[in-house]
């Protein structure tokens, strides 16, 4: 038999990816972004306890359009896993692996991403 | 390791295409992969025009004809063509499922068709399945006992009992959920994968094997089991419409029990 490396068929590259794995990868997107996240966040409070001159530096750079850009985006990521990290609790308990009910909890984790990220940035542009 | 992009020997090239003769009925466009051992060249994607008002409902029919009437060199596993044997497991359109079972409507355009996923190439669509056999190997797949068996009969189950299995005995191992998981993508080395742990919990449920500590502690390993991320491929390709996804769970759900 010939012992010639044999080629790796198409992966990534030809699969159908369906809802369900896209929530998966996203999970984790999200879980790297909110890392990231965390550090800005840090940073954030260190400048807020430099002094003022430092506070409004910082500020001035998360409230610039890029800056709030970012923020969408983090809050995004951050409500995205916390409601797919419920979706995990819950297959944790046994229950949503049937079909159907995982459908329904995807829709129902985005339908919350949503919801919530709507909810935040009206509360914050309100008042 | 997560490599996305394919090694070199491995980049599909275009291939040759096969016009549909005259005076065809139907005609749709089959994309399939094709590699030959023997040139060593790359591998390439063939098109077949096939003229399917003279063909069976399903793709392993249109392949049938490919092989039989368009070109004989194509490669690729079928026996049963009812879905029983797992043979002519492939990736059609996208989504690993059985030749057999597709039928040629369900798909809109081109047929694309290529071998199992992220598997060594043996020729055009039969994949090296080697390393998923030796991995259902490593569960021990069968009845394991210490007790003596009795003397009058078989070891007895009640219909309770047995209406556990249901849902994994009925695995025809195709290997369709064990090639569609990424995580078995990057991780095969290491990670079990769907089939041979639907395979374990069926063992690990059955209430007359007696060495249920065993496999469970076989399991206990960050990589064997705990690659499984609910990624779900795997339930939704099946195309015997089992759940691994929810057996892997189980076999989660019964490690946390005897934890107590």
């Amino acid at each position: 038999m010939s012992t010639r490396s044999r080629p790796l068929s198409p992966h990534l590259q030809i699969y159908r990816l369906p809802l369900l794995a896209i929530m998966s990868i996203t999970h984790r997107v999200t879980g790297v972004a909110l890392v990231a996240g965390l550090f800005v966040l840090a940073w954030w409070l260190g400048c807020a306890a430099a002094g003022p001159e430092s506070f409004a530096f910082a500020q001035d750079l998360v409230g610039s359009w890029i800056g709030r850009l970012a923020l969408f985006g983090w809050s995004v990521a951050l409500f995205f896993h916390l409601g797919h990290g419920v979706r995990h609790l819950l297959w944790e308990t046994g229950w949503g692996f049937d079909l159907p009910d995982a459908y329904a909890s995807a829709y129902v984790s985005l339908g919350v991403t949503a919801g919530l990220t709507v909810a935040a940035w009206g509360a914050a542009l309100l008042f | 390791m997560v490599e996305f992009a394919l090694p070199a020997n491995s980049r599909v090239q275009p291939g040759k295409l096969f016009k549909a003769p005259a005076g065809a009925d139907k005609v749709r466009t089959f994309k399939i992969y094709r590699y030959d051992p023997d040139s060593g060249a790359n591998p390439r994607l063939d098109s077949y025009e096939v003229d399917i008002g003279h063909c069976g409902p399903m793709v392993l029919d249109a392949l049938l004809k490919i092989k039989n009437e368009i070109d004989s060199t194509l490669t690729f596993r079928r026996s049963c063509r009812e879905g029983i044997c797992g043979s002519c497991a492939m990736n059609i359109d996208g989504t690993n499922t059985l030749a057999c079972l597709k039928p040629i409507e369900d798909v809109k355009g081109d047929i694309r068709i290529y071998p199992l996923p992220h598997m060594p190439v043996v020729k055009d669509l039969v994949a090296d399945l080697t390393l998923p056999y030796a991995q259902l190997a490593s569960v021990k797949p069968w009845m394991q006992t210490q007790s003596p068996t009795p003397p009058d009969g078989e070891r007895l189950q009640s219909p309770a009992e047995r209406e556990k299995l249901d849902g994994m005995w009925e695995c025809i191992l195709c290997f369709c959920c064990q090639t569609s998981c990424p995580s078995y993508w990057w991780n095969a080395e290491r990670y079990l994968g769907p089939a041979v742990l639907l395979q374990a919990a069926r063992w690990i449920m059955d209430s007359r094997d007696e060495m249920t500590g065993e496999r469970l502690d076989a399991l206990e390993d960050p990589f064997k089991l705990y690659r499984c991320h609910t990624i779900m491929n795997c339930t939704r390709t099946c195309p015997k419409g089992l759940n691994p996804a929810k057996a892997i769970g189980a076999i989660k759900e019964r490690l946390i029990e005897r934890r107590g």
